[in-house]
């Protein structure tokens, strides 16, 4: 399953992650940003072993979606060490998402 | 390499209406789109889908898609590469693999039109947004325009107001073309300020966007400081695949439709706001209509063989 990033545990789950971690930035009024939840879902579980895959409401955690000037949903964002790498704006397709996690 | 009867290629209102269609005629068929409801996803309320006063886009769209699941459509997320034709029948390549078809439904919508400016591609994502609904709240209290002067233009102004503390609408016309009922509630709203017969030449900024240029003078100066640009100029038909197919389109590049929604091509039929049927009027009722009408050919064409 999708984990659910916030603030308070962006700095563990996100930023000291060993394995790279893909977030999907969205909020519940935006269309686009539903269609992706489940792909982001299946996402998840399908590259487990070697990827953390998870989910940050911005209307929820407005600190960290600011900080990385997060200003669109929704926004994906591939974290390597610590470090944003890739971003995504847009719905993506699951395929998409893999390459670049695989790729990053 | 799967077989049908049918494959519709998009998965919006007419896409969906099509696939309700061809399950109750029982014509096997799958529906191929990269964004499961489309366009339609974006919109705020609609307010003209009748039976229902107001609903969501994404949740007009979602309702649409259960009804066609629950009909046994099959709908694949992905986006279609190629078509050929070989025989009697359709190659269908996409992203992931292949299929093939006796009909097609072009069901594919239309692409948001960009000003194709310096800055635009740069701040997409940083300030530059072409979904409101999505987006508006990021711009609490800060100062955006609107480029476009259309009936999206004006509901992704009225919606701004909501968060934003002032409303540039910029048009290179001089006359809004929005409905009556939109119109006066521009007119009311104090946030709203347009600047008619003027277009946005470049977009700047830093990390995001700090400020448009104009290409005329406005209040003494070509400058004007906004945290965000909302482009809603319109949007045109998809080409890719009209080009490969040789689907017959009109000047503007709409898929030219018979009554029954065929096209130039034998057994490629085309349905919603990529074709010139319905008028153009291009809303979610005249796509559905569309779709509906098309399935309906492809079910008396498989019957008649």
């Amino acid at each position: 399953m999708a984990m659910e990033f916030t603030d308070q545990n962006f700095e563990t789950e996100v930023l000291k992650s060993e394995k790279p971690v893909l977030v999907d930035f969205w909020a519940a009024w935006c269309g686009p940003c539903q269609i992706m939840g489940p792909i982001v879902e299946e996402l998840a579980e399908e590259v487990k072993e070697k990827f953390k895959v998870g989910k940050l409401n911005v209307d929820e955690n407005r600190e960290t979606a600011g900080k990385y000037g997060v200003m669109s949903i929704p926004t994906l964002i591939i974290f390597k060490g610590g470090k944003d790498v890739k971003q995504l704006v847009g719905v993506q397709s699951k395929e998409t998402l893999k390459s670049e996690l695989e790729k990053n | 390499m799967d077989s049908y009867n049918l494959v519709i290629i998009g998965a919006g209102p007419a896409g969906l209406a099509a696939s309700i269609y061809a399950s109750r005629y029982k014509v096997a068929h799958i529906v191929i789109g990269k964004e499961p409801g489309g366009q339609a996803n974006e919109a705020h309320q609609i307010e003209n889908w009748p039976g229902t006063l107001s609903i969501s886009g994404y949740d007009l769209l979602k309702k649409m898609r259960e009804h066609a699941e629950k009909l046994g459509g099959k709908i694949q997320m992905d986006s279609v590469s190629n078509i050929s034709k070989a025989g009697d029948e359709f190659q269908i390549t996409t992203h992931t693999g292949h299929c093939q078809a006796k009909y097609i439904i072009l069901a594919f919508g239309m692409e948001y039109r960009k000003l194709e400016i310096p800055g635009e591609a740069e701040f997409k994502g940083k300030g530059i947004s072409y979904c409101p609904t999505c987006d508006a709240a990021f711009f609490k209290d800060k100062t955006v325009a609107v480029v476009g002067g259309g009936n999206s233009a004006g509901s992704a102004a009225l919606l701004l107001t909501e968060y934003a503390s002032h409303v540039f609408i910029i048009y290179r016309g001089e006359k809004l073309k929005v409905d009556p009922i939109t119109l006066e509630k521009l007119e009311k709203s104090e946030k709203i300020e347009i600047i008619f017969q003027t277009n946005v030449k470049e977009i700047l900024g830093g990390k995001s966007v700090e400020q448009i240029k104009l290409d005329k003078l406005f209040g003494g100066s070509d400058a004007l400081d906004v945290q965000g640009v909302f482009i809603e100029i319109g949007s045109e038909p998809g080409v890719e695949l009209v080009k490969q197919l040789g689907v017959e389109t009109d000047e503007q590049g709409f898929i030219k439709v018979n009554s029954d929604q065929s096209t130039s091509i034998p057994g490629v039929l085309a349905a919603g706001d990529a074709t010139n049927g319905s008028n153009k009027m291009r809303q979610i009722l005249t796509a559905a209509a569309e779709g509906a009408v098309a399935a309906s050919s492809v079910y008396k064409k498989l019957q008649t063989g």
